[in-house]
């Protein structure tokens, strides 16, 4: 099962046509999945993309690797336990802002506090797509939209700074208008050893009339090109996740290298992944069970 | 004299120690080679209120508890006051001395009151008046003229079994000091004997969770996942204990929806994976057992159930969840549902659970409460036979993707994770080899596993026949598990599913030994059934009476449903206690006048 040498854009094609609407910014999302399976040398077997449901949450069936399209809100326990039993797969979870903000946003709390090595890419659009348009936790305040017509009376979630909180040790945000600067940040996520957010923002061109492409465009920087940014740092991180504006960063806001993952804590994945190992245990080791009730 | 038959309970508040004696006590009995079978009922707080713990003895193996209890041992005044009328004549009512009790009101009773220096023993004797639990046990053991080496040893296994251990030292010594005492101011008034078998083997003191987590071990369970309910905990609890020595992933989830789904990952890996729950969380989890059944997941749950709704009764049993179980979860799909009645049973079925499971490629829920996963029984070392367990392995249609020839030649002419075949069962490769890229999906699904966005009829035509033929199957080859005990032909036919096992069971025997001919019927297998073959079985019954701990008699529901049959009278208990032998008589000779 060695890795090929190369990796193109045409052994990552899925037969099946994506039904997006034209110009959706999750284009730019499965474009940059793609380019980072490809920097990475990634072959499509050894990767699995777990997603919710929603739009974005179609994308594992537009990429050529393995995929579970799950339920609104679930992708992220579920990529958990197949991790814990695969650990040498590469396990991506994609959903939507409703999906891991909203719906199942205690599952992310706590994935964050765990640390296994997954990579999770939150298509934030601030708006409920598959839905049709219904406002969601990351929608700024005073959106309007068909469950709120007088506009959202909620402040929005912060996903930077919640992240930053929960002790996740990798937090990046991208913009799919980028999809090259978005592949960079996936493929380091990837890479990275342990939890990785990439909360991306991703234009809703039908029902986000508020935050388009130009929206972006006009206000997006990059971290990276801010003289002396230090990802390392937690406190200077914190201090750019709540820039929010004129000028909104994207880029690598934190990483952590220190904290091991889950998977290294737990003594039965010290050998060989889950799956792989024998089953039933020896039957005299069974046997010695008894001696515990006698 | 009445030798090796008779109940002796504990009781007092939380936090007394009243589940350790008693357990501690009930493995001392087992140990001299008698049969015991032991029940508890507690509260739902940690200290105060009030528990018991109640201890049936016999030289026969032992099925259930009765109510009629011969000794009492007293850790506080209202033990004395709630119990003292479930005492038979003669009966004992042992305490501390310094409790206000009203000796002439027992004795009024044709009790014998039993007051001892156990707090006095504990703190002269012993220098720690944590040790009067000792000595109340070592008292009850002196009453019973039972041979206080057999409490010795259980003192050392509790506190250490080298010789000289301080603590342990200390407590032999309160023992035989209140044994002594108790034995020359009460044994002689006292009827109730116990008396060592000589040579009989050792045996096993277990409950219901213990043989669950026996059964997921024997079958190579490697996941489970799952988030603390009583009474589901204890099994989750001992898994985790045990993770380490036998290489398993044990999680504590955020809830339960996530422990479900950890499975279900796990599963789509090529692990055996499980999580258990009682109603509250089952409840949680049901929009992922529709996904599980869907995606053609194997994972087994335990739904170790208690009394709703809502909270209910979080600390008693019941029967509740049944109808519940088999219909959890939106939309159709195939499941299977075992209600095992026995440990024994608990320990076979909770591992043919990860067979059906991965055989047919869908869920499987284990049925239990609170009375079988907690109530102890004594049980040969050889009824849990590992290596059968270990035989009857059967992973179905998997292939794992580290297997490289298999998979090679399994995946020559392409792989479609749902090929439709003429069982219903496709090939399982989980994800990680080359030849088998796939991606699933709740959403109804190509043969592929890609989502079928045209919503076609055909395809879900397909898929549906596909999912559902797999009960066929499933019912004819591998379900139909049910059993008679007593006369074949008898007038009253007791049905009954799930933990009425051992109260119906025992309620036969006491029936027909009063001249009545009564059987049980009992189901561990509830779904999927060949159901004409259950209606047959149903045809041989004359009176047939349904026995459930539910207030709508769900089971008997369940086979009107499927075989249009109508039990004839039902005898249903829904205050959050088990059933017991006497009450199940009580309650029989009612039922009847009504038929
Ligand atoms: C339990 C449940 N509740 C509600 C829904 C309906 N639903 C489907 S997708 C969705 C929200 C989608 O928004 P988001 O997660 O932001 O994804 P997007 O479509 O914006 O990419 C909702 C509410 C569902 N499928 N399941
Ligand atoms: S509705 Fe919005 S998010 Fe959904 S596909 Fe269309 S543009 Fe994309
Ligand atoms: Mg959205």
């Amino acid at each position: 099962m060695a890795a090929p040498v190369t990796l193109t854009m045409k052994d990552l094609q899925s037969p099946v046509e994506p039904t997006w609407c034209p110009g959706c910014g999750d284009f730019g999302i499965l474009n940059a999945v793609k380019r980072a399976m490809i920097q990475l040398k990634l072959p499509p077997h050894q990767v699995i993309y777990f997603s919710g449901i929603g739009c974005g949450s179609k994308l594992p069936d537009y990429v050529r690797a393995n995929g579970f399209n799950s339920l609104h809100g679930r992708p992220v326990p579920l990529a958990q336990g197949f991790r814990l039993a695969h650990h040498d797969m590469k396990v991506v979870v994609v959903d939507g802002d409703g999906d891991s903000y909203g719906i199942g946003g205690n599952h992310w709390l706590h994935i964050m506090r765990r640390n296994p090595d997954i990579t999770h890419i939150v298509q934030d659009n601030m708006v409920y797509g598959l839905t049709k348009g219904q406002y969601a936790p990351t929608s700024m305040k005073g959106y309007v939209s068909t469950t709120s017509p007088e506009g959202t009376i909620e402040y929005p979630v912060n996903p930077i700074a919640i992240a930053l909180a929960a002790g996740a040790t990798f937090v990046a945000r991208g913009f799919s208008g980028d999809p090259k600067h978005l592949a960079d940040l996936i493929a380091k996520g990837m890479e990275h050893k342990g939890y990785a957010l990439i909360d991306v923002f991703q234009p809703c061109v039908i029902f986000n009339r508020v935050n388009t492409y130009d929206w972006f465009r006009e206000r997006v920087y990059k971290l990276e090109d801010e003289p002396g940014y230090d990802p390392h740092d937690l406190n200077k991180a914190w201090e750019k996740a709540h820039e929010w504006g004129e000028r909104i960063p994207i880029g690598l806001f934190y990483v952590n290298e220190e904290t091991p993952t889950l998977e290294e804590q737990i003594p039965a994945l010290a050998q060989k992944p889950l799956y792989q190992q024998d089953i039933p245990p020896p039957v005299e080791m069974l046997e010695g069970l008894k001696e515990i009730f006698v | 004299m009445v030798k090796n038959n008779c109940t002796i309970k504990l009781g007092g508040e939380a936090g007394q120690g009243v589940e350790s004696s008693g357990m501690g006590f009930a493995k001392a009995i087992a140990r001299a080679g008698l049969y015991i079978f032991g029940v508890q009922d507690y509260m739902s707080r940690i200290r105060g209120g009030h528990n018991w713990y109640q201890i049936r003895v016999h030289t026969r193996p032992l099925y259930a508890h009765e109510t009629s209890v011969h000794l009492l041992l007293a850790f506080d005044e209202r033990t004395v006051h709630d119990h003292s009328a479930e005492l038979v004549k003669g009966g004992g009512v042992l305490y501390d001395d310094g409790l206000k009790v009203d000796q002439s009101s027992l004795s009024a009773m044709d009790l014998i009151p039993m007051p001892m220096p156990l707090l006095k023993i504990a703190e002269e004797v012993g220098g720690n008046k944590l040790m009067m639990n000792t000595a109340a046990v070592a008292a009850a053991a002196g009453i019973c003229e039972f041979d206080l080496s057999y409490v010795e040893q259980v003192i050392r296994d509790n506190f250490g079994r080298r010789k000289g251990s301080e603590i342990a030292d200390r407590n032999i010594r309160v023992a035989n000091h209140a044994y002594e005492e108790a034995r020359k101011r009460y044994a002689h008034l006292f009827e109730w004997k116990l008396e060592p078998i000589p040579g009989a083997p050792r045996r096993m003191v277990i409950n219901g969770n213990q043989a669950l987590g026996l059964g997921t071990l024997a079958a190579g369970c490697k996941m489970v996942s799952g988030y603390p309910m009583t009474p589901a905990s204890t099994l989750l609890e001992f898994l985790a204990g045990q993770a380490r020595k036998f290489g398993l992933v044990v999680r504590q989830t955020e809830d339960e929806i996530s422990g479900i789904l950890h499975c279900i990952g796990a599963a789509h890996a090529g692990v055996r994976a499980m999580s258990c729950t009682s109603g509250g969380g089952f409840s949680l989890m049901v929009e992922s057992l529709s996904l599980a059944g869907s995606t053609e997941t194997p994972v087994v749950i335990v739904l170790a159930q208690r009394p709703g709704p809502a909270t209910g009764l979080p600390t008693r049993t019941g029967q509740e969840d049944l109808l519940f179980a088999l219909h959890a979860g939106h939309g159709e799909f195939p499941r299977a549902v075992l209600a095992p009645g026995t440990i024994e049973q608990c320990f076979y079925h909770m591992a043919r659970a990860f067979n059906i499971a991965e055989k047919y490629q869908m869920p499987v829920i284990v049925m239990t409460d609170n009375f079988l996963a907690n109530s102890i029984r004594s049980v040969e070392k050889e009824a849990f036979d590992f290596a059968a367990i270990a035989r009857s392995i059967d992973r179905g249609a998997l292939i794992l993707p580290h297997e490289e020839d298999k998979v090679t030649q399994a995946t020559a002419e392409g792989y479609r994770r749902y090929e439709l075949t003429e069982n219903g069962i496709s090939l399982r490769i989980p994800p990680g080899h080359p030849n088998a890229v796939y991606s699933v999906a709740g959403e109804e699904h190509t043969p592929e596993g890609f989502i079928d966005w045209e919503e076609t009829a055909h395809n879900r035509n397909l898929m549906m026949n596909k999912r559902m033929k797999k009960l066929t199957l499933c019912a004819e080859e591998d379900m139909g598990v049910y059993e008679f005990y007593g006369p074949e032909d008898a007038e009253t036919t007791l049905l009954c599913w799930g933990s009425s096992y051992g109260p119906v069971r025992e309620a036969v025997d006491v029936l027909n030994s009063n001249g009545m001919r009564v059987n049980m019927l009992h189901f561990v297998d509830i779904h999927p059934l060949h159901w004409d073959a259950v209606g047959e079985v149903l045809d041989r019954c004359h009176t047939v009476v349904a026995v459930e701990g539910n207030f709508s008699a769900q089971f008997s529901r369940w086979l009107t449903m499927n075989t249009g049959r109508r039990p004839d009278a039902k005898i249903t208990r829904f205050d959050g206690r088990p059933l017991n032998p006497d009450f199940i008589a009580a309650e029989l000779h009612k039922a009847l006048i009504r038929v």
